[in-house]
């Protein structure tokens, strides 16, 4: 299973790429993994705005479909839309293919958010 | 006439026809402009025979317990007793209108009404509703009259419904349904409810839990007792998925457990037909303190007359038009009569003999989470010697090259790579036999030719699918062009 260090990673297994006060948002290695075959991906529209914890689109795969959960709060300043034509590209580089970007307008939760190596310890509990 | 795989627009042949209509001797009527095609609809071209030949050839692909085993675990597909058909065909019941006068249709009232007193009877319930057309809508039913129990105390904060992680997807989609909040609760290692998760997760806003018992993974819930007081003296109530009451009838009794509200699948159970899109019947049964909220209308007995009663006043309305789907309720009520109360004890006692035989037998070859006796349906994990890592999904694909219906796979969720077998009351030694037999066939081919199990199914009609091509790149109607392409192919060969 692949992590990345520096980003921020939540239980739910969303990654978060911090650049200045945009939070880049995709699901982790793990996630694409259990999921199996990406086959669809439902995401929001631009300027929509988010709590934390909140549901902002949704990804199916052969097995299940599951809802995306924002780890930060704040306006979706961009979204990813190569992958609704796409959706493989997310089994074939899951950091690579964030969803969306957030205008973050409260940076302190990413201190709630799990490192590399504390994610990492929270899969193999899972698992 | 096996590999008949066409669509009947590929049948079609310009110019050929399967009607012939008289001369009209009527004026022709042009209609508004605005009402009519610019261009001809594209119909199949075909004749009657090519009509019949092509769906009788379709339906030969079809699999059913009139078949052979179908041993999909939760589903209960026993055989249905065609004396069940005979019964529901009968014209006083097959020809009456719903909207005859109560009098006219005495004998389908007073059947309802012994199958209300029936079903009392099996689950220890004191009244039923007819109405629900499936056992989801029945769920949805149970969790409203819940809801209208607690509001018509004036308690309108109860809006958490407890399900463990072993339940029926149906549970919490049900409880999401009609605006319920859902807490999941752990198994515990014997694959019961977890006491002390029950435990964190009751309060004063616990409108219920809904369990199935036995649960879906085959073993019966012994703490029930426990489980149903602390969930009462939370002041919540008690709702029961009767998708496997297959294994206890004349045994123990939802109600005699402490269950408040139950539904019933008349479809597994009680021997009525599967699916197929065709009409269900899932009866929901209530405690005495529930009966004002059940559905109108309820059907009652003055003196020696029954009738429909809708003076309700705090019924929670209609779930279903008329009185639910009456003829299937009529196999029902055949069933339990043909049986009768010793036969349906019996039915539990093979249904759970049956698993448990097929149990110990597969044991060997598959991993068993839980080694404890079980109901009338049992869960396998992987296979014990998997070299090549055969996965859930292959072994079912393979098994359809021995003639028979896969188990249900990965479910439960909590088991992984899952296989639940249940064989139910109506399968001989023979058939879990040959079943068993070619489950052990595919556990060696595992190990000495793998590659035969990863290829399957190699003689059906259509073989291995790419699901995930045909999801992220769906074509869901008729490609004409393509026939065309494929005629011309044809015509060149030619």
């Amino acid at each position: 299973m692949k992590v990345i260090e520096g980003y921020f990673y939540s239980k739910d297994h969303e990654w978060v790429k911090v650049e200045g006060n945009l939070a880049r948002i995709g699901i982790t290695d793990y996630a694409q993994d259990t999921l199996g075959d990406v086959v669809y991906v439902e995401l929001p529209e631009p300027n929509s705005d988010y709590q934390a914890g909140e549901a902002f689109g949704v990804v199916e795969s052969v097995k299940a479909a599951s809802d995306l959960y924002t780890p930060v709060s704040g306006k979706v300043a961009d979204v990813n839309g190569e992958l609704t034509d796409s959706p493989e590209k997310i089994n074939e580089d899951p950091y690579g293919s964030w969803m969306i970007a957030v205008e973050m307008s409260n940076s302190s939760e990413l201190n709630e958010l799990l490192s590399a190596a504390e994610y990492q310890k929270w899969c193999a509990e899972e698992g | 006439m096996r590999e008949y795989d066409k669509l009947i627009f590929e049948c079609s042949v310009e110019g050929r026809k399967g009607y012939s209509l008289p001369q009209s001797d009527v004026p022709s009527y042009q209609p508004p402009k605005n009402l009519v095609r610019s261009s001809a609809a594209e119909l199949p071209e075909v004749s009657e025979p090519d009509v019949i030949r092509h769906y009788t050839n379709l339906s030969q692909k079809n699999y059913a317990i009139d078949l052979g085993i179908y041993p999909l675990g939760s589903c209960t597909m026993k055989y249905n007793p065609k004396i069940n058909e005979e019964a529901a065909k009968l014209p006083g019941f097959a020809e009456i209108h719903p909207l005859q006068p109560a009098e006219t249709v005495q004998g389908a009232l007073q059947l309802m009404f012994e199958l209300d007193r029936m079903l009392c009877e099996i689950t220890g319930m004191s009244a039923f509703s007819m109405q629900p057309s499936a056992g989801a809508q029945g769920e949805v039913l149970g969790l409203m009259i819940i809801k209208a129990y607690h509001q018509n105390r004036g308690d309108y904060k109860r809006k958490k419904i407890i399900v463990p992680d072993s339940a029926h997807g149906t549970n919490p989609a049900t409880a999401s349904m009609i605006g319920m909040n859902v807490v999941e609760v752990k198994s515990n290692a014997e694959g019961g409810v977890d006491l002390d998760a029950l435990k964190a997760a009751l309060d004063d806003e616990v409108a219920g839990l809904m369990l199935t018992n036995p649960s879906t993974l085959g073993l019966f819930e012994k703490n029930i007792k426990e489980i149903s007081d602390m969930v009462h003296d939370a002041g919540g109530l008690l709702y029961y998925d009767g998708a496997n009451a297959n294994a206890i009838m004349g045994i123990t009794r939802p109600g005699d457990m402490g269950f408040d509200v139950l539904h019933l699948n008349l479809h597994k159970t009680f021997s009525t037909p599967h699916g197929g899109g065709g009409p269900g019947a899932g009866p929901v049964g209530v405690a005495a303190h529930l009966k004002d909220f059940l559905p109108i209308p309820v059907i009652v007995k003055n003196h020696d007359l029954y009738d429909l009663d809708y003076e309700r006043p705090l019924s929670i309305g209609k779930v279903k038009g008329f009185y639910g789907n009456f003829g299937v309720l009529v196999r029902a009520y055949t069933y339990i009569k043909t049986m009768g109360a010793e036969g349906l004890k019996r039915v539990s006692e093979l249904a759970v003999l049956n698993a448990n035989y097929m149990k110990e037998q597969l044991a060997e070859y598959f991993e068993l989470p839980f080694k404890q006796a079980c109901m009338h349906e049992f869960v396998l994990s992987r296979l014990k010697n998997n070299p090549s890592g055969i996965t859930t999904k292959q072994i079912a694909k393979r098994l359809l090259d021995f003639g028979v219906h896969p188990p249900t796979t990965y479910f439960p969720l909590i088991v992984p790579e899952a296989m639940m077998i249940e064989p139910t009351e109506t399968e001989s030694l023979e058939s879990m036999e040959e079943y068993i037999s070619a489950l052990v066939h595919i556990a060696r081919e595992a190990v000495e030719n793998p590659e035969i199990i990863k290829t399957a199914p190699h003689t059906t009609p259509v073989r291995l699918l790419d699901e995930v091509g045909a999801a992220r790149n769906p074509v869901v109607t008729w490609q004409k062009e393509d026939t065309n392409k494929k005629q011309a192919i044809v015509r060149k060969g030619v």
